[in-house]
């Protein structure tokens, strides 16, 4: 430091003799030179004031310079230019004023200005008022976000100024909503923040929250009689209270100085062991204190002797809360405004609590249409045909690795999944057909034994799917355009890929209809579930109706696996982590109703979401809340399903 | 002759079709009873509802001297009120032997801790023996009941409700499926029974019926058409349309 | 009375004979004896492997006896098994907390050992506070009255429930396997007071015998298993065997039935459900200290849908049935997935067992259901010549009893 003094005396000097032939925004430079060469983040701020706010039309661009560090000062007289590379070693300089040239200079005789990252920012945040105003809509937008990311009190006035002009109806929107949130928080007067904290109240943006939650923020503070006149008292508190429990009263009015501490277990402990004394202390043999009396008393004893700060005893605790009276205080010092905003945020709560309300509503929905693709197939080998396929999941599974494999031959993704819905069909069809020929048949009205065998079918072939593709997470990505979502504000919204499951329930809903009720094969279905024998005696050949609709059945799970693929991981235990769902949905429906499972499923959605909602952070609690109220609804009120067979048919 | 079940205005509906219709019904102590009709006349729905299989959507049903009320009850304490029910198809322990079926049926306490420490007394398997006597099974005692032919089933599982010492029968069509050998055996069986019991018999065979000898209620849609003895009940022109003219 | 039981049932007494033989001779063979053919490690197996049976066995009275196809026992076994570990991980805790707070300089009060004990046992899950479940962990008498205790509760709630709604047969089956699911999924909470997923741990140490080796310990716990499945299965035979038996087998094939001869088949339902439950238990609280770690994984509803393939593998209807599917598929897969089948090499691919085995498993499970409905129980029935009539496919009887033709032997 010490050889610089002189030099810049020298410096001052010469600054003095240039002054006059310098153009004004030079002057204004040199007169903040020390604060610029010293670069330093505590005391640079006047300095970039004085440029932003010289109001000279050079402003902008010297700003700029000094940001990306192309500004340059001349040693030999201490002025400063805009620097121009030429080489390595050397370099043009540009006069800020005039524009011109000045020469070329080796770099040595020169300084770089080089701003480090918070002088940067500090000179990003004086530049906005420019990019304010500036011609490009890009750089308007970016001056914006710049705001949003830190709302500086100084930036009110640049921004009101450059509503006037703003040519963008886009982008004057959004500048008059930025300047109401920053009237909020920086407006100069009560009534016109007011006036802004009721214009914003409707709005749902998170912004907006943001902003008027600093201004209710409040204290809790102890005070020695009255509360002093000219705070802001959000309410007083009664020490004991659910506000302010008679512990936390005390702990603040030692934090606050005005009681003595606490002696806690710990610091009786902590005192006996630092003042033992060959093996005794207080009175007592260290053996002797494995009691709490045995300690307090020794530590009566050391406190007697002064040798460690007295115990507090519950009188004193007493007195001391007695003598204080606590209060919670309002940061923001006008009560106008803190009664504004808190107005404001319970009116906005109410209207957040409403789309929170139906974005959940929407959630429940989409996981309903989820348990609902992830069951029809069940509905239709378990609902129709009463055989209990415990490898329904894993033919979910095979659908899912269909459409995977498929994406690895065929890269574009809406083709891929164009091929994949028929191709999981058919190659899940042709398992459910096989598995009805080879195992299902010969287990008809034995329901405990199928259950068994199609357990060990779905064991084999979840390790199988193991064995091929791995135990990671395959991932089945869907096409484009099913990503994004659909928002409608800031609360609400939805993606585009629980949409389409949402339509594909219900397609799939009316697929099953139309076959159960309009084709052939749903009549003999139905004829044969009825009653086997006489379906025979009528032509129908039972176990062909038998073969072909379970293999719908998993076919149509084989769908339903790519759907899920495309919203979940595909992984071996896709199909089991839907497997008792779906018995659920299928069974607290009712068995052998379609309107059944579908209000089964949405029972089940809205019912997990709702209980999600109310314990948020605990997503297996949700779980095992939900399966035990639907195992207890179940047994207790509809043991034969929410929609049910009833008549002679029912009992046996 | 006090009256031992007392049936008075039942009605049940199974989705909207009334299976029985205000129904009326009384049978005494130690009378025989015979309920003949045409299919769906809700006779066997009619068994349902005493034995508490199904439960009625009105009419009450008042029980034994002390005239207790059966609604509600569950099927094993109406069973155990001493109403004994042989169904249409031969219901026996298959897997079980003669013996066993027959232990199991006889009168004695039916709580769990019971018979987990119940041993056979030599009197109950002396009325085993008898029983077994009476139904003509006495070689087949330790054979397991699912070897027995269609009609040993059906005596097996009469010796059954005679070991329960009911005080009323239901007995649905004994006689199906029988040689006439074994139903001359099954109706000297049912005879003898409701000597000391009531007994309700429900049959197609108008012959077995006629051979039981005892009054006769013609079911029609879930009501009492007729009631009387075999030949008055077939002399009436309604029961005549409804049932022995198809 | 057990007179009658032995007479009924010679297989008991054959039963009593070969664990008796087995168990004589694993502990001659121990490292215990000091002969080392069997290592410590493989006792523990054989014993883990005994409580399986006795588990096993539970589930043979309640489904293939009574026909309820529960999926819910394997949680009751792991309930046993959390009780008992509750009061070894305390025990143990307890002494280490001890001796290492006996190195400072005053001992420490009753609350600070307590506080340090639940620093201990709940640091894992963020925690240092004893949850109110763990009341009883302290006293190992009580915990082993919760052994019992807790599987029989929860078993007679759920049962009472279940059965007064008269939910039965696959739908029963559903519900018990949401039971066991639910369970598992709230033991795997961190603040379900179990330690969540973590489980407890260090359970082969037992509090106050860390001189004892685990050879020892073994040794015994496989003694006390044998034991435990000794009597369990003389319990059960004598359930079954008398006029109780007869009830519950009326049961499993024509419920209805029973009903009309006056039998209150909810209550026998209960029982046997609340009994098997508690018999589980108990298996389970051998088990896990010779397994050393519980946790909730181990509940989930696929560990019941072993048991049940363990009892049809090994036949069911019959309880030396359920012990030699218990032993035979468990130690089979562990020789297995322990990586001692060899390979198969098949030019083209390798087969290796250890990711095999399941499909092996699954694949022989559907075979036995279909082909050998008996299971390997069924041999015997060869061996003694009770062969089943063919009767063409001609109806036995009623559509709702679940016995059929195969099943009516000579």
């Amino acid at each position: 430091m010490k050889p610089l003094v002189p030099s810049l005396l020298l410096l001052l000097a010469s600054t003095l003799a240039t002054l006059a032939e310098t153009g004004p925004m030079q002057a204004v430079l040199q007169e903040h030179r020390e604060l610029i060469v010293k670069s330093s983040r505590k005391t640079i701020g006047p300095a970039i004031d004085a440029v932003a706010s010289s109001g000279l039309p050079e402003a902008q661009s010297v700003l700029q310079a000094w940001q990306v560090k192309n500004m340059w000062m001349r040693k030999s007289d201490g002025l400063f230019f805009l620097g121009e590379k030429i080489d390595a070693k050397t370099y043009r300089l540009i006069d800020f004023d005039s524009g011109d040239s000045a020469g070329e200079f080796p770099k040595r005789a020169l300084k770089n200005i080089k701003p480090n990252s918070g002088i940067r920012a500090m000179i990003g945040t004086a530049l906005v008022q420019f990019q304010l105003l500036d011609p490009e809509p890009e750089r308007r937008m970016a001056a914006l976000d710049a705001i949003e990311r830190s709302p500086d009190a100084s930036l009110l006035a640049p921004l009101r100024n450059s509503m006037e002009g703003e040519s963008d109806a886009g982008i004057r929107a959004r500048k008059m909503r930025i300047e109401r949130l920053l009237t909020i928080a920086h407006g100069t007067g009560v009534d016109e923040r007011v006036e802004a904290i009721e214009e914003m109240s409707t709005d749902l943006g998170v912004d907006v929250r943001a902003a008027l939650n600093p201004l209710t923020r409040t204290e809790v503070k102890a005070f020695t009689g009255e509360i002093p006149d000219g705070l802001n008292v959000a309410r007083s508190l009664v020490p004991g209270s659910d506000g302010l429990p008679r512990e936390e009263a005390y702990a603040l009015l030692v934090a606050t100085g005005l009681a003595p501490a606490m002696v806690g277990r710990e610091e009786i402990r902590e005192a006996l062991i630092a003042n033992l004394e060959q093996d005794s202390v207080g009175g007592a043999q260290a053996g002797e204190l494995g009691t709490d009396q045995a300690r307090m008393r020794a530590y009566s004893v050391l406190a007697e002797a002064g040798m460690v700060p007295p115990l507090v005893t519950g009188a004193e605790i007493d007195a001391a809360l007695d003598a204080h009276v606590f209060a919670e205080i309002y940061a923001e010092a006008s009560p106008a405004i803190t009664a504004a905003a808190e107005a404001a945020l319970a009116r906005i709560a109410n209207r957040v609590g409403f789309s929170q309300g139906v974005d959940l509503a929407l959630d429940a929905l989409s996981l309903a249409s989820i348990y609902f693709l992830a069951a029809i197939g069940l509905a239709i080998t378990f609902g129709v045909m009463g055989v209990i396929n415990m490898a329904h999941g894993e033919f979910i599974m095979m659908g899912a690795y269909t459409g995977y494999v498929v994406q690895q031959f065929v890269p574009n993704h809406t083709a891929s999944i164009l091929i994949a819905v028929p191709m999981a069909f058919v190659f899940t069809f042709g398992a459910g057909v096989a598995m009805e020929r080879l195992v299902i048949r010969w287990l008809y009205n034995r329901p405990l034994e199928t259950l068994l065998a199609t357990f060990g079918i779905s064991i084999a072939l979840q390790q199988l799917a193991k064995n091929i593709f791995g135990t990671q997470a395959r991932p089945l990505t869907s096409p484009g355009w099913l990503d994004g979502a659909w928002v409608i504000n800031d609360v609400i919204s939805i993606s585009h890929i629980r949409i389409a499951i949402f339509v594909l329930a219900l397609a799939f809903l009316g697929i099953f209809l139309f076959i159960m009720h309009r084709t052939r094969l749903g009549l003999e279905t139905r004829a044969v579930t009825q009653n086997r024998r006489m379906a025979a005696a009528m032509g129908i050949n039972p176990d062909r109706v038998n073969m072909l609709t379970f293999g719908l059945g998993s076919g149509i799970a084989g769908i339903a696996g790519v759907a899920i693929g495309l919203y979940a991981k595909v992984t071996s235990d896709l199909g089991a982590d839907y497997i008792v769902q779906s018995f659920m949905t299928v069974v607290v429906g009712g068995v052998g109703n379609i309107w059944g499972t579908l209000l089964g499923a949405t029972g089940i959605g809205f019912l997990q979401k709702g209980i999600e909602w109310f314990n948020p952070s605990n997503t297996l609690a949700a779980q095992t809340y939900m399966i035990i109220f639907i195992i207890v609804v179940f047994i207790q009120l509809r043991p034969q399903g929410l929609i049910a067979l009833k008549g002679r048919a029912a009992g046996d | 002759m006090s009256t031992l079940l007392e049936v008075s205005g039942v009605s049940v509906t199974f989705d909207g079709f009334k299976a029985i219709n205000n129904l009326s019904f009384a049978i005494a102590d130690a009378e025989m009873r015979a309920i003949i009709g045409p299919n769906g006349a809700g006779k066997t729905t009619f068994m349902d509802i005493v034995t508490g299989k199904t439960r009625p959507d009105e009419g009450r049903i008042l029980w034994g001297d002390a005239n207790i009320s059966l609604l509600g009850l569950s099927e094993a304490r109406i069973a155990r009120e001493g109403i004994g029910r042989k169904f249409q198809k031969p219901t026996v322990f298959e897997d079980q032997t003669v013996r066993e079926n027959l232990l199991m049926a006889l009168r004695n306490a039916r709580g769990p801790l019971q018979v987990l420490f119940y041993r056979p007394r030599r009197e109950d398997l002396d009325r085993v023996h008898e029983l077994s006597g009476e139904i003509g099974l006495l070689d087949a005692l330790d054979r397991k009941s699912g070897e027995l032919s269609h009609g040993q089933k059906q005596w097996l599982e009469i010796g059954m409700l005679l070991a329960q010492e009911p005080r009323l029968l239901l007995v649905d069509e004994p006689a199906a499926g029988m040689t006439p050998a074994e139903r001359e055996h099954t109706t000297a069986l049912l005879v003898e029974a409701a000597k000391s019991r009531a007994v309700v018999v429900i049959e197609h065979d108008m012959e077995f019926v006629r051979r039981l000898g005892c009054k006769v209620t013609v079911l029609h849609e879930g009501a009492v058409l007729a009631e009387g003895s075999l030949d008055h009940v077939t002399a009436n022109q309604e029961v005549i349309d409804v049932y022995l003219g198809r | 009375m057990s007179q009658g039981v032995l007479a009924k049932n010679p297989s008991v007494l054959t039963f009593l004979a070969v664990l008796g033989l087995f168990t004589l001779g694993v502990t001659l063979m121990s490292e215990w004896a000091g002969t080392e053919i069997v290592s410590t490690s493989l006792v523990k197996t054989l014993g883990k492997t005994l409580c399986l049976a006795l588990v096993a066995v539970a589930m043979d009275l309640v489904w293939g006896y009574t026909g309820i196809l529960s999926l819910g026992h394997f949680a009751f076994f792991g309930l046993g098994g959390y009780m008992i570990g509750m009061w070894l991980m305390y025990e143990r805790t307890h002494g280490i907390v001890v001796s290492s707070l006996a190195e400072a300089p005053i001992p420490p009060t009753e609350a600070e050992v307590v506080a340090a004990i639940g620093n201990q046992i709940f640091g894992v899950v963020g925690s240092s506070e004893f949850p109110p479940i763990w009341a009883f962990a302290d006293s190992l008498a009580l915990q082993l009255v919760l052994v019992v205790l807790v599987p029989g509760i929860l078993a007679f709630v759920f049962g009472w429930l279940a059965f007064r709604s008269r939910v039965t047969g696959v739908y029963l089956s559903i519900l018990t396997q949401a039971m066991t699911l639910a369970l598992a999924l709230y033991l795997f909470q961190n603040d379900s007071g179990l330690r969540g997923n973590n489980g407890l741990s260090g359970l082969q140490n037992l509090p106050g015998l860390d001189h004892v080796p685990q050879s020892s310990i073994s040794i015994w716990f496989f003694w006390a298993s044998a034991g435990a499945l000794a009597l369990g299965y003389v319990l059960s035979a004598w359930i079954v065997s008398g006029k109780f038996g007869s009830v519950i087998r009326g049961i499993r094939d024509n419920e209805a039935r029973v009903r009309f001869l006056g039998y209150p088949v909810e209550t026998y339902k209960l029982f046997v459900f609340t009994v098997t439950a508690m018999v589980a238990g108990i298996a389970g609280a051998l088990y896990y200290p010779q397994a050393g770690i519980i946790n909730p994984a181990e509940i989930a509803p696929i560990a019941s849908i072993y048991l049940a393939v363990w009892v049809a593998i090994g036949g069911r209807g019959r309880l030396y049935g359920a012990v030699i599917g218990a032993f035979f598929v468990s130690l089979v897969s562990s020789w297995f997935t322990g990586g001692q089948a060899p390979d198969v090499n098949l030019g083209l691919y390798t087969i290796k067992w250890v990711d095999w085995w399941l499909v092996l498993l699954g694949l022989s499970f559907v075979a036995v259901t279909l082909l050998a409905p008996k299971g390997i129980g069924g041999l015997v029935d060869l061996w003694t010549g009770r062969l089943a009539p063919d009767r063409h496919g001609a109806d036995l009887g009623p559509d709702a009893g679940s016995l059929r033709e195969a099943e009516a032997e000579q």
